[in-house]
């Protein structure tokens, strides 16, 4: 049973990590790598796959939704900690009674609300502007924020190595994230994937989130529901855990 | 949480504290205390282990063996509740450049909990008293070192800490901002704060400092008030003579007993001994007996500079 102090230290905690999410929003949203990683990216891979190819534009929505939801939520963990470190601002944060969990846990915030923000236009779009249909608006709702905090939670993992300059990192996750894009489900449904990719699709955290927005449109699942969202949450406890360990074996390194 | 009586007026006390980086040992089994009040300065060369010592202090690095307790926390086993009490100006002032300079103290402020009233009025205090209120609405890139240097200091004392560390924090200011800054310690530790400084100016250290601690090699050398380490260094007392006209053979002068060694700026001669009252009267007879005049004559102590040379190893410990 938790005691009147301890309730005391989580709400200070709490709100720690939430001062946090208002720093990361005033200072990162905007940044040129946010932007170029995280929006552009896909609206690029969404042009490079549907130009030239026949292929009804409603068809793809789900990828885009997915595609999107991936490449934002997971954009600003890799950006925050080393930009913080090459400002030597990340020592202010570590000296401040805050732990270093929910300084991340702050940044996990970040992500998600900014994934599930920017998750919200190719939603609104492929409604106004092709045929897709929405099946399932709740399942949508659903898996959106449970993907964007499972992503957002991979992209302060990523975060976690010490770099001399924060270009490293961008480029350490893109190493990650863009080979999981193609074996996720994201292009082709991971029905119709070579038997190897179907066998890696299930390690990647993005491939429940894409079957269940494909199921959200109207597709039959790949995968049950309860087992993507299931998979969402403990790959977001994982990845959070991982990134608590990392963080603070890499936090005096580069200083 | 360590509640003993003792170690209530002991604001900081370091028991054995050493870290190691690889094979190297940057601070190695240092003790000392910080009393309740006290501006205690931290004086080393470079490299000498006081950033580490000030960063294992502060939560930045853990310590790899030894305790540290600060307000009757242990900086390992209840790091947060420790940083609670504690706020910290670094060397190089790391504000958010983007943020403009009211959203940096406003956003400190939140992250150790201040509520939304007092953060505000101590926010426009603290920036009136460090002559920041007309950048207020400024982005923090646009301000100078010195400048940024003081909004350092706005942000670290918005938290309202009972300790404040400062880490060389007046170096490679502009004279008005090291002199206010200065300033502003020396009144908020008039009010009660301690304040654990490092610097490389003996000056400020000798001008401020309740006592000072030194550090080289990743050892304490020598704690003390700077008035008992001037003391302390004998063989650094020296007798200050200038005289009108002609002065006497320099081998007479080496000859008096007790002086250890004599040294010639100008006409400004300098005989270093361990009892520069005796000298002084040897220097006044061999003065007479020679025909000669004395302008000035002087007895010494050693600056805290000479002391940190002979205890650093470079003034011929």
């Amino acid at each position: 049973m938790s005691t009147h102090s301890d309730r005391i230290i989580w709400r200070r905690q709490l709100h720690g990590s939430l001062v946090i999410l208002k720093k990361n929003v005033l200072l990162y949203y905007l940044k040129p790598p946010v932007l170029i990683f995280g929006v552009l990216f896909p609206v690029f891979f969404f042009l490079a796959f549907k130009m030239g190819r026949h292929i009804s534009t409603g068809a793809v929505v789900p990828g885009m939704v997915a595609m999107a939801l991936w490449f934002t939520a997971s954009a600003i963990g890799p950006l925050v900690t080393p930009w913080e470190r090459n400002a030597k601002t990340y020592e202010r944060l570590i000296s401040s009674p805050i732990s270093l969990c929910s300084i991340l846990a702050g940044d996990v915030l970040s992500g998600f609300a900014f994934g599930c923000a920017i998750s919200v236009i190719p939603v609104i779009l492929g409604l106004l502007l092709t045929n897709a249909e929405i099946a399932n608006v709740p399942l949508l709702i659903g898996v959106i924020l449970a993907g964007a905090l499972s992503f957002s939670s991979l992209g302060v993992l990523l975060s976690a190595p010490p770099a001399a300059s924060p270009s490293n990192i961008m480029l350490l996750s893109n190493l990650v994230r863009l080979p999981l894009l193609f074996v996720s489900g994201i292009f082709v449904p991971i029905s119709q994937m070579p038997a190897w990719a179907g066998w890696i699709a299930p390690l990647s955290p993005l491939s429940y989130a894409s079957a269940l927005i494909r199921t959200s449109y109207g597709s039959v699942p790949y995968f049950p529901v309860w087992l993507c969202f299931l998979m969402l949450f403990i790959f977001t406890a994982v990845l959070f855990a991982a990134s608590c360990r990392f963080h603070r074996m890499y936090r005096a390194k580069g200083l | 949480m360590i509640d003993k009586a003792s170690e209530i007026e002991s604001v900081i006390r370091v028991n054995n504290l050493s870290r190691k980086f690889g094979n190297f040992t940057a601070v190695d089994n240092i003790d000392f205390q910080v009393d309740r009040g006290e501006i205690f300065g931290f004086l080393g060369p470079n490299g000498a282990g006081k950033t580490t010592t000030i960063r294992m202090l502060t939560g930045i690095i853990e310590p790899t063996s030894g305790s540290a307790i600060i307000q009757g926390h242990d900086i390992r086993k209840e790091s947060i509740l420790s940083r609670e009490h504690i706020a910290v100006v670094p060397e190089q002032a790391n504000v958010y450049l983007d943020l403009s300079v009211w959203r940096n103290l406003m956003l400190m402020a939140e992250l150790y909990g201040v509520p939304r009233d007092r953060r505000i009025n101590e926010g426009e205090r603290l920036l009136d008293a460090l002559g920041l209120m007309n950048k207020k609405d400024s982005k923090a890139r646009e301000l100078s070192k010195g400048l940024k240097q003081r909004l350092m200091l706005c942000a670290a004392l918005v938290t309202d800490p009972e300790v404040l560390f400062l880490d060389e924090p007046t170096s490679g200011l502009d004279v008005q901002s090291a002199r206010l800054i200065r300033k502003i310690v020396t009144e908020l530790n008039d009010d009660g704060l301690t304040v654990f400084i490092t610097t490389h100016n003996m000056i400020e250290a000798g001008d401020i400092c309740s006592r000072v601690a030194i550090i080289n090699k990743g050892r304490i050398a020598a704690i003390d008030t700077p008035g008992n380490l001037r003391s302390m260094v004998r063989k650094h007392h020296y007798v200050e003579a200038v005289f009108r006209e002609q002065a006497p053979p320099l081998k007479k002068l080496e000859a008096i007993p007790d002086v250890t060694g004599v040294e010639c700026d100008k006409e400004v001669f300098r005989l270093y001994t361990e009892t520069p009252g005796s000298v002084a009267t040897m220097l006044v007879i061999l003065t007479l007996d020679l025909g000669l005049e004395l302008e000035q004559l002087n007895t010494r102590k050693p600056s805290l500079e000479d002391v940190f040379l002979y205890y650093t190893g470079e003034g011929g410990k």
